[in-house]
């Protein structure tokens, strides 16, 4: 069980913000395309920055409490899944204060209305 | 580079794409702080328990505190550590919240999947969520 540490971790971050989904009608899993689209080169940059780090020491993690699937460079997986799941569930916590705060985030279409204020440009 | 100056720097370069590049301005919005407040409060947490545990431990030569103890957790609070994590890892889950958001913005702002938007909640959560329906 200790293998699962790391993606326990992973776990209790996907679960703990998938009922946003559900309750707070975040709409961020039903739109999968622009979630891809947007974690995609996320995963790319910090999966560079994390061989980076781990070619020069900045850090090291325990073969014990990872899945000791280590891809090359010495990338544990737990890590790819990491900048996988922990945008997923910023974009969630994002839409889920949009869906209770109704706060202008920047992506409303120019002359639409947000809280009866009207939304003169997307760039804003 | 250490970790510290590479922390840095990856937080100047997302906040530059956010202002300059995509022009979000997600830094300039509300929703975004209140988000990252949520964030970061989550991050501590399991941060906490994946660098508390030692599942992720650092190396001196790379933080402003010292390594990671071979034979126990690291200090919860001071010599450059915050909940067991090292002050760098706010800098680095900064840079990689902030990247997310911006592109997940940016993308809905060229149209891909742009509505519908988010919510409303549940009815029968919004009391407890403190939800007041759109002015007409």
């Amino acid at each position: 069980m200790s293998h699962l540490a790391y993606i326990g971790v992973l776990a209790f971050a996907l679960l703990g913000t998938a009922w946003l989904e559900v309750f707070l009608r975040t709409r961020v899993y039903s739109r999968w395309h622009r979630l891809s689209l947007a974690v995609a080169p996320v995963v790319v940059m910090f999966v560079m920055w994390d061989l980076y780090a781990i070619a020069q020491n900045h850090w090291t993690f325990d073969p014990e409490r990872t899945t000791g699937i280590v891809l090359p460079g010495g990338l544990p997986i737990d890590e790819v899944l990491f900048f996988i799941v922990i945008p997923i569930a910023s974009v969630l916590t994002l839409e889920a204060v949009r869906s209770v705060k109704r706060w202008e985030v920047g992506d409303e279409v120019p002359g639409t209305c947000v809280d009866g204020v009207r939304v003169s440009d997307g760039e804003r | 580079m250490t970790y510290t100056q590479l922390g840095l720097i990856g937080v100047i370069v997302v906040i530059a794409l956010d202002l300059f590049v995509f022009r979000t301005r997600l830094v300039r919005r509300r929703v975004f702080w209140v988000a990252y407040a949520i964030i970061i409060f989550f991050q501590l947490v399991t941060n906490g328990v994946l660098t508390g545990l030692r599942i992720v431990r650092y190396d001196d030569d790379a933080i402003i505190g010292s390594s990671t103890p071979t034979d126990g957790p690291p200090p919860f609070l001071g010599e450059g550590r915050i909940a067991f994590a090292p002050v760098e890892d706010l800098l680095f889950g900064f840079s990689l919240v902030l990247l997310t958001l911006v592109l997940w913005v940016w993308w809905g702002r060229r149209g891909v999947q742009r509505t519908a938007w988010s919510g409303p909640p549940v009815e029968s959560l919004r009391t407890v969520l403190g939800y007041q329906p759109p002015p007409e």
